[in-house]
């Protein structure tokens, strides 16, 4: 799985035009927000008189759903400026 | 039965993942890639929100877990959605940053509920995630503050071993925790914890706003790491994939990018660009003195040219010019002008960041040429007019074997008939290094800012009739 996963990432992003090179790290910075769900383990496992871990919880459960969330609308912002414009023929520009 | 409904979500979350990043790989169906990979996303949230079990009991605290991803996800949300498009790079830096913390913030309270001192993977898993996340914070800060140039660059002597120090010290103190009996685990631990934080600060600090696009690139990579180590922790599958895909794809993005601006990662780690040698190359450098034009006179020679080609550097990005710059163009283009852009790959802040900016000002991606393509076309430009570009359009880059960004691919502009650059002044890029271009005989130059100055040339344009 660990070997499968490196090397998708690596043969995915090998072939990426430059244009997308912004949009795209900002998408996988979206995916990496993924940590979210250790942070919602963390808060739904926490005893509720173990008030460092609801508060740590808590926070990180916040900020995750920051890198998340905010992850993704920016990307999506980014390629909504990309859509119905080129009409096939940006695909040329990419090497 | 619903521990297996559990896997099925995080299938469906990893598979969603990898399609959607294949798919941002590609113009056409970048936008719909980001959205599978949204979408796969909520179904592993929810689904451990739901089914997600530990020794037979279900999670809890759920009012305080909806409520943090309520807040959560307004504040991300509106950040996003009212950032300039010019801020990008600063809001996808403090996004990671983010990341990072919430690993930070998991590996402490783990930390917390250890209960088992001999267990070095999970202590091992911990730690990694922990230095590795705050150091991807602390980090993604800086290069916040220095985007939104609200940090400075700061270098002492001696700052790369001190560097290389605090990364032993962290390295050692970590293999004494694991190994455990020598000092209290606490006090290792919050040693190494304050220890990661000043290593994230002084990491980033030296290196230039130049180079911060590869710096946060190897942030994202940093936090999609330090995620995998939760995926570790927790033996999560979805957050193993998650986190190691960005880890390698974030790796290999910044090669990518560091080869665009033919610099070794190290030598970017390391931080040297534009520091000693850049000083050393301005004082051997002659000056030379270069030739300003009007902005009647610009308007006249881009009206009666037959082909413009525009430069667009960090300056436009910074001025927001992007708008008045397609004005320009359509207005050239009326009067049967041929307009195009030449775009460097890292011209802006990040690498790509100039096609985001003049997409959103509805510029056609048939007037779009990369580097190789300009390159060819320059020869037949009757004039080049360069916004806010510097290193760039640097022919040292090609000639100077002394220069620090020799060897990085560069647009030719210089072979065109008449250069016309655009800056707010004589200061040198990013780079700090002298640009000979701006004292060729062909080159004028046009000082102001770049919304000023091409609001001013439209009218001049128009009325000339």
């Amino acid at each position: 799985m660990v070997i499968l996963s490196i090397f998708l990432g690596i043969e995915v992003i090998s072939r990426v035009p430059s244009v997308l090179h912004t949009p795209l790290m900002s998408g996988a910075n979206a995916i990496h927000g993924v940590i979210i769900i250790g942070s919602i383990i963390v808060m739904g496992e926490a005893a509720p008189d173990n008030y460092l871990a609801l508060v740590l919880g808590f926070v990180a459960v916040i900020v995750g759903t920051l890198n998340v969330v905010g992850g993704f609308v920016v990307t999506d912002r980014m390629l909504e400026m990309f859509k119905d414009k080129g009409k096939g023929v940006n695909q040329t520009k990419g090497k | 039965m619903e521990a297996s409904i559990l896997s099925v979500c995080y299938i469906i979350g990893s598979v969603s993942f990898i399609l959607g990043l294949k798919m941002l790989s590609h113009p056409a169906t970048a936008r719909r890639g980001n959205l599978v990979s949204a979408a796969g996303m909520s179904i592993a949230i929810l689904g451990t929100l739901i089914f997600y079990q530990s020794n037979g009991e279900h999670l809890h605290n759920y009012v305080w877990i909806a409520a943090a991803l309520v807040i959560g996800s307004i504040i991300g949300a509106v950040a996003a959605r009212k950032v300039k498009m010019t801020a990008m790079p600063e809001m996808v830096s403090i996004f990671n940053g983010m990341g990072g913390l919430c690993a930070a913030l998991i590996s402490v309270v783990e930390f917390g509920r250890l209960t088992d001192l001999n267990d070095s993977m999970r202590i091992l898993a911990i730690l990694a995630g922990m230095v590795i996340g705050t150091v991807s914070f602390a980090g993604s800060m800086i290069a916040y503050g220095k985007l939104s140039e609200k940090i400075k660059d700061h270098t002492f002597p001696g700052q790369h071993v001190i560097n290389l120090v605090l990364l032993a010290v962290i390295i050692v103190l970590s293999g004494l925790l694991i190994h455990g009996g020598v000092l209290p685990t606490n006090v290792l631990f919050y040693g190494i914890l304050g220890l990661s934080v000043v290593y994230g600060i002084f990491f980033v600090m030296p290196i230039g706003g130049a180079d911060m696009p590869v710096v946060i690139s190897l942030l994202n990579s940093f936090t999609g790491i330090a995620t995998a180590c939760g995926g570790f922790l927790y033996n999560n599958p979805v957050m193993l994939t998650g986190g190691i895909l960005v880890g390698s794809a974030g790796a290999i993005l910044t090669i990518l990018m560091c080869k665009a601006m033919n610099r070794s990662l190290q030598n970017v780690l390391i931080g040297s660009f534009g520091g000693t040698k850049a000083t050393a190359d301005q004082a051997t450098g002659e000056q030379g003195t270069y030739k300003e034009i009007s902005l009647n006179d610009s308007a006249m020679v881009m009206k009666y040219s037959k082909k413009v080609i525009i430069v667009p550097g960090y300056g436009l990005a910074v001025a927001q010019a992007q708008h008045t710059c397609h004005e320009l163009e359509k207005v050239l283009k009326d009067n049967g002008v041929e307009v195009k852009y030449a775009i460097h790959p890292v011209a802006g802040r990040m690498p790509g960041h100039m096609n985001v900016l003049l997409a959103e000002a509805d510029v056609s991606y048939d007037d779009l040429m990369e580097l190789e393509e300009a390159n060819e076309v320059f020869g037949d430009a009757d004039v080049v007019l360069i916004l806010g570009a510097n290193d760039v359009v640097n022919p040292a880059a090609e000639s100077n074997p002394a220069s620090p960004i020799y060897g990085m691919p560069v647009l030719q502009v210089w072979k065109s008939k008449l250069v016309i650059v655009n800056k707010r002044s004589m200061r040198p890029g990013y780079a700090g290094i002298e640009n000979q271009l701006f004292f060729n005989p062909n080159t004028s130059m046009l000082f102001g800012d770049a919304k000023g100055v091409l609001q001013q040339l439209n009218t001049e344009i128009k009325a000339l009739g």
